[in-house]
């Protein structure tokens, strides 16, 4: 492949910037991160993302790809020569489309709920959110990662979830038994 | 082996029109099984125990669901007519004003209706519609001369948004402020694969009169 020019924006602790890291570090593939100021984005940023406005924005060769999901399945397509992040199947890739889906929107909304809610829409989102692990946990079963033996898309994105799972665990007043595996 | 297919929908349903017009585009053929989404069947709730929603498509036995997935399974399953662009920025950019009609578009267009047309909820539903209008450059469709996942995930603005504004008795999509969304939805209601998939005009309109209380 010819000389590549990619740049990530991001934002510190960004969940959704750290599924794109994961991807390119899985792939091998030499970026340039910049980091935006979310009280004051760059001009470039608006450039790259003017419908949203927001990171993470993959830039590559000058052309800007947006949203989290859409970029790691660019990446997969682009550097496909190693580390697949989907299964070759049909069937496979809507599955993990499938979940992934479901774990971006389900987990994201109710998580978001446990540390903005009080009272009885807390006590709702509390047991809502554990309805969404244990489906998760159903999914895994007994494999190491969900598509089986090799780590893939939708373990990728539900890792920047895990890492906020003590968040979670004080908000949501849980005391997780984490028994469900999850790659390191 | 011939394939079977089937699709679990509701006939009126936007969600289950995108599916079917995937398949029409492909040219599969399919038996169509109506839910009672008031009853649903053991059936549906076995296919899809997620979400417990149509549309699930039936591919020789194995279950799929959420309606954009299914059409990039039809996509990638079927050969023949491409739904979603060969280039992987194309792609990408398919794949992101498909997104940006599901997240932004469509639930801002229902907050509008939801009000019977209250200003500030109208406002911010056009500011959504401004990006698809902006986006179409003078194209036929969203996918140049021929419709791709873009014209698709956007059917419900093309019909069904007619429907529920003639029922309330408001205008989102304008016409002096969306000239090429406005051509937009005409041809592409007009599309072969698209046409029979809907139901008439008139049952739509009496649904979203009974719905928005305007009976």
């Amino acid at each position: 492949m010819a000389k590549q020019e990619i740049i990530l924006l991001d934002v510190w602790a960004n969940m959704y910037s750290m599924k794109v890291k994961i991807a390119l570090a899985e792939k091998g593939i030499p970026y340039e991160c910049k980091c935006e100021d979310v009280n004051n984005k760059s001009q470039f940023l608006l450039d790259m993302n003017p419908v949203y406005k927001k990171v993470p924005v993959l830039i590559h060769n000058g052309k800007p790809i947006c949203e989290s999901s859409i970029i790691v399945e660019y990446i997969d397509e682009v550097w496909n020569d190693k580390a697949p992040l989907f299964p070759s199947d049909p069937c496979g890739k809507a599955h993990a489309r499938f979940w992934a889906d479901f774990i971006n929107k389900k987990l994201y909304q109710i998580g978001r709920k446990l540390y903005t809610t009080k009272g009885e829409e807390h006590e709702a989102a509390r047991i809502e959110f554990m309805d969404c692990l244990k489906l998760l946990e159903g999914e895994l079963g007994d494999k190491p990662y969900f598509a089986g033996e090799s780590f893939g898309y939708l373990d990728l994105s539900l890792i920047p979830f895990y890492s906020w799972f003590q968040v979670y665990e004080t908000y949501g007043n849980y005391n997780f038994d984490l028994t469900m595996s999850a790659p390191s | 082996m011939a394939d079977e297919v089937k699709l679990y929908g509701f006939r009126g349903s936007p969600y289950g029109c995108r599916v079917e017009i995937a398949l029409n585009l492909k040219g599969i053929e399919y038996e169509f099984i109506q839910e009672d989404l008031s009853d649903k069947s053991a059936d549906l709730i076995k296919y899809n125990p997620v979400h417990k929603k149509i549309p699930v498509l039936m591919h020789n036995g194995k279950p799929i669901s959420e309606s954009l997935v299914v059409v990039e399974y039809i996509d990638d399953v079927w050969k023949g007519v491409p739904i979603l662009p060969r280039d992987a920025h194309e792609k990408a950019r398919a794949r992101f004003w498909a997104k940006f009609i599901d997240d932004k578009c469509i639930p801002a267009v229902f907050k509008a209706l939801g009000s019977h047309g209250q200003e500030q909820a109208v406002a911010e539903a056009q500011e959504q519609l401004q990006f698809l209008e902006n986006e179409l450059k003078g194209n036929k469709f969203f996918g140049g001369d021929n419709i791709n996942l873009v014209d698709i995930s956007a059917t419900y603005l093309a019909y069904w948004l007619g429907g529920a504004e003639e029922a309330i008795g408001i205008k989102v999509l304008t016409k002096d402020k969306f000239p090429k969304l406005t051509e937009w939805c005409e041809n592409f209601v007009n599309c072969q694969t698209v046409k029979d998939t809907l139901i008439p005009r008139e049952i739509l309109v009496a649904f979203y009169k009974k719905r928005f209380g305007k009976a």
